[in-house]
C-alpha cells in the first residue's frame, strides 16, 4: 500500500463529478460518491437513472465525459487495469459462458485472474455456493437463483477488495435473495467493500449506507435513517373504509405531494406540514378512518424523490 | 341470442379468411423494419451482386494474354529476334525478363514470377540456314493448364504466321525450325492437379475466416463481453486466445485435403511436406486474424458472416483459383495481391507441384505475413476495451 494517499486506506470508492453522455443524452451527471471500505453500499434509483452507466465508470468499463476519481486508491481513468484485478464486478445481465459448466466457468475466471491453485479454490468455492453435484451442469441450464449465486461466485473467486453487484437480485425469488443477502453480509465482515443496486427497498434497509439516483443526479445519500430524516417529509398513515375514494379525493390538493396505499392502510404525505394538516383536517373528522402520523417509509421518500426529480430534470 | 350467436360465427369466418393473410402482412412489416434498420445487410443487397457481376465481367479471361515470359538469348541474331517479335506480336507472350542462364530461368518459372520461359540456343540461325532444323525451347508453366493453354496449343501456327511478314515473300514453307514445347510440372494437363492444391487454400479461407469472425460478435450478443472486459486480460490475450484453437483445427482442415488430394487423385508433393505444413499454418494464422479482425468492426454475427462473404467471393475469384491470375488486367491482379488466397495458392502450388522451395517462394511468404501482421495489429487497436 505504499505510495497510496492515507484515503485510499479507508476509502473504496472517491469520485468526482463523474458525466457521462450517450449520444448527446445525459445518463449520470456530475455525481460524486465516497463509499468507506468494509461498508455494503446501496445504490438505489428508477429503471435508466444511471446506476449501470455509474458502476462500469467505477470499474473502468465505461470513460467518464469528465470527472476523475480513484477506486481502491487507483485512478479510475489511468489505473482500470489495476482496478480489474481487484474488483469483482456482477453484471445485471448473465454474463458467465452458459455452454460451459458450472466448474468450467469458475476455472476460466480463477485462471484469468492467476488464482493459485487455481482448481482447488474453485472446488471450494463451488461448496461455498452449494453448487457440489451441479459443478457438471452448464451455467445456461442453471435456474435464475443458482445462475446468481454462480455470478456471485464468479466474481468473488479472485479475492477481490471490492464488489460491484449491478441489481444482483433482479427476478430472484425472496428465499434465494435471503440467503444472497447473507453471504453479502459475510463478505463484509471479512473487509469487503460492497457497491449494490438494486430497485428492493427492503434490500436498500439491508445496507449499511444508500445513495438514491435519478436521471443521473445522485439526489441523496447516507444512513437509511439519514435519509429519512433528510427528506422532511411528512406522512401520515390512513385506514379505514373506502380508502381509494379518500386516495381520488386527496390527489391534487395544497400540500399533498403523494398519496400511496399500502395493503389495508394508505400512506398520505407531503412536505409542507402545515399545508397537509390544513387539506387532511376535514376527513380526520371522519369516524369511518384512523389518522395517524408516523415516520414515512424508505419507500415515501423515494417515490417522493423521484417524482420531484422529474419535475426537476426531465 | 341466436343474433349474437351468429354475429360471433360471422366474426370467426372472416377471421379464418383474412386472419392468413393479417399475420403473414404483419410478419412482412416487421421483417422490412427489421432489414431497415440493418445497413449492413442493406448494403450486401446491393454490393454482392454488383461486385460479382463486375469481377466476371472485367476481370475476368479464361484465353488470357500478354503473359509474363523470360528470354534466354544464347545468341544475338536477326533470326531470333524477329522469331521474339513474332512471339511478342501474337499478343500471347510479354518479355518481362532476360535471363543469362538456364538456373534463373528455372527459378522464375519456380517462383511463378514468369508463366513462360523462350530460349533460343547459341548457333541457332546458322543451324537454320544449314538446315539442321534446331529447336526453339519454349518451357511453359503448365500447373495452371488453362493458363498456358491457349498459347501453348496455337505455338506452332502463331509463329508460323507472324514470321511469314518479316521472313518468307509469299506462301511459306514449313518453319526451317522446331518449336520445342515443355510444359512444365503438369506434361499432361491436368486440371486435377492444379485444382486439387487449389482447394485446400479455398476451403480453408472460407472456414477459418468464419470460426474467427464470429468470434467477438458472439461474446457481445451473448453479453459475456461486459464481464470478459471488466477482468484482467488484455486484447492481444483475448485475440491469441481465440485464434490458437482453430490453427490446429486448420492444420487437420489442411491434412485432409492434401492426404485425400495425394490418396484419391494423385496429386504429387514435389516439394518438402515440412516446408507445405510451415506455409499452410502461416496462410491458416493469416485467415484468422483477418476473421478476427473483421468482427471486431461488426456489429453483429450476421454482418460477420455478410463481411466474410464479402472477402470469399474476391478470393475465390481474382486468386487465382478459379481463372489464371496472369490473364486479368493489372487492377485485378493488384486487388488479387492484397487477399492472402493469391500468396498461398502460388505456395501451395509450387510446392506441391513444382517442387519449389522456401527460396522461390520468399515473396509470397513475406506478403502472407506482413498481412498476417496487419490484420493482426487493426485486430487490436481496433478491439474495443470498454463499453463507450
Amino acid at each position: 500500500m505504499t505510495g497510496l494517499p492515507a484515503s485510499a486506506l479507508d476509502i473504496a470508492i472517491d469520485v468526482h463529478g463523474l458525466t457521462k453522455s450517450f449520444g448527446g443524452r445525459e445518463v449520470v451527471h456530475d455525481l460524486s460518491m465516497q463509499v468507506k471500505r468494509g461498508t455494503i453500499y446501496g445504490f438505489l434509483g428508477p429503471n435508466g437513472s444511471g446506476k449501470t452507466t455509474t458502476i462500469r465508470m467505477l470499474c473502468g468499463l465505461l470513460t467518464p465525459d469528465s470527472g476523475e476519481g480513484a477506486c481502491l486508491g487507483y485512478d479510475i481513468r489511468r489505473d482500470a487495469d489495476k482496478i480489474k484485478r481487484r474488483v469483482g464486478y456482477m453484471t445485471q445481465r448473465f454474463s458467465l459462458y452458459q455452454d460451459l459448466s458450472v466448474r468450467e466457468n469458475l476455472e476460466f475466471v480463477a485462471r484469468l485472474y492467476g488464482v493459485s491453485n487455481a482448481r482447488g479454490a474453485v472446488g471450494e468455492m463451488i461448496k461455498r455456493l452449494g453448487l457440489q453435484g451441479r459443478e457438471r451442469q452448464l451455467a445456461g441450464e442453471l435456474s435464475g437463483g443458482w445462475k446468481q449465486r454462480l455470478a456471485l461466485g464468479a466474481c468473488t473467486l479472485s479475492n477481490p477488495q471490492l464488489l460491484l453487484l449491478d441489481e444482483p437480485t433482479a427476478g430472484v425469488d425472496p428465499k434465494a435473495r435471503r440467503d444472497f443477502w447473507n453471504e453479502i453480509h459475510a463478505l463484509a465482515a471479512q473487509g469487503l467493500t460492497v457497491l449494490v443496486s438494486t430497485h428492493y427497498m427492503d434490500e436498500a434497509e439491508r445496507c449499511h449506507e444508500i445513495a438514491y439516483i435519478a436521471y443521473g443526479h445522485l439526489l441523496v445519500h447516507g444512513t437509511v435513517d439519514e435519509v429519512i430524516a433528510k427528506s422532511a417529509l411528512s406522512t401520515w398513515t390512513v385506514t379505514g373504509h373506502d380508502l381509494h375514494k379518500l386516495s381520488d379525493q386527496l390527489v391534487g390538493k395544497p400540500g399533498v405531494d403523494m398519496v400511496a396505499p399500502f395493503g389495508t392502510s394508505l400512506h398520505v404525505s407531503g412536505r409542507d406540514k402545515t399545508a397537509l394538516e390544513a387539506t387532511i383536517a376535514p376527513y380526520r373528522d371522519d369516524t369511518g378512518l384512523h389518522w395517524q402520523h408516523g415516520a414515512p417509509s424508505l419507500e415515501d421518500v423515494f417515490i417522493e424523490l423521484m417524482t420531484r426529480s422529474k419535475d426537476n430534470f426531465q | 341470442m341466436s343474433a349474437t350467436d351468429s354475429s360471433g360465427r360471422e366474426r370467426e369466418t372472416t377471421e379464418l379468411r383474412f386472419g392468413f393473410l393479417r399475420r403473414s402482412v404483419a410478419m412482412v412489416i416487421k421483417e422490412f423494419i427489421q432489414l431497415r434498420r440493418d445497413r449492413v445487410s442493406f448494403a450486401m443487397i446491393v454490393m454482392i451482386p454488383v461486385m460479382q457481376l463486375l469481377l466476371f465481367g472485367y476481370a475476368i479471361n479464361t484465353t488470357p494474354r500478354h503473359l509474363p515470359t523470360a528470354v534466354l538469348l544464347q545468341e544475338d541474331s536477326d533470326l531470333g529476334r524477329s522469331i521474339l517479335k513474332a512471339l511478342q506480336n501474337t499478343a500471347y507472350f510479354d518479355f518481362t525478363t532476360e535471363v543469362h542462364d538456364v538456373a534463373e530461368f528455372d527459378n522464375l518459372l519456380l517462383s511463378g514470377k514468369v508463366l513462360f520461359g523462350v530460349e533460343i540456343p547459341r548457333g541457332f540461325e546458322r543451324a537454320v540456314r544449314r538446315g539442321d532444323y534446331p529447336a526453339l525451347l519454349v518451357a511453359a508453366d503448365a500447373t495452371d493448364p488453362v493458363a498456358a493453354g491457349s498459347a501453348m496449343s496455337s505455338l506452332g501456327v502463331i509463329v508460323q504466321t507472324a514470321l511469314q511478314h518479316d521472313l518468307f515473300a509469299g506462301d511459306p514453307p514449313a518453319l526451317p525450325f522446331e518449336i520445342r514445347a515443355h510444359a512444365r510440372y503438369n506434361p499432361a494437363g491436368s486440371s486435377r492437379l492444379n485444382i486439387v492444391p487449389g482447394l485446400v487454400g479455398t476451403i480453408l479461407t472460407m472456414t477459418m475466416l468464419i470460426f474467427t469472425a464470429l468470434s467477438v460478435t458472439r461474446e457481445i450478443e451473448r453479453g459475456t463481453m461486459e464481464s470478459l472486459l471488466s477482468m484482467p486480460i488484455k486484447p492481444v490475450e483475448i485475440m491469441l486466445g481465440k485464434i490458437a484453437p482453430y490453427v490446429l483445427v486448420g492444420f487437420i482442415q489442411a491434412s485432409l485435403i492434401v492426404g485425400i488430394g495425394m490418396l484419391l487423385f494423385g496429386v504429387p508433393v514435389r516439394g518438402s511436406l515440412i516446408m507445405l505444413a510451415l506455409l499452410s499454418t502461416l496462410f491458416i494464422t493469416t485467415n484468422l486474424s483477418i476473421g478476427y479482425t473483421f468482427s471486431t468492426i461488426v456489429q453483429n454475427q450476421l454482418q460477420a458472416m455478410q463481411l466474410s462473404m464479402m472477402f470469399f467471393l474476391p478470393s475465390i475469384l481474382l486468386s487465382g483459383f478459379m481463372f489464371p491470375f496472369m490473364g486479368m488486367p493489372v487492377w485485378a491482379q493488384y486487388v488479387g495481391e492484397i487477399l492472402p488466397l493469391t500468396h498461398y495458392l502460388r505456395i501451395v502450388r509450387a510446392i506441391m507441384l513444382k517442387g519449389a522451395t522456401l527460396q522461390n517462394l520468399q515473396y509470397d511468404t513475406i506478403a502472407l505475413f506482413a498481412l498476417m501482421v496487419l490484420a493482426m495489429t487493426i485486430a487490436v487497436t481496433r478491439f474495443r476495451r470498454t463499453l463507450d
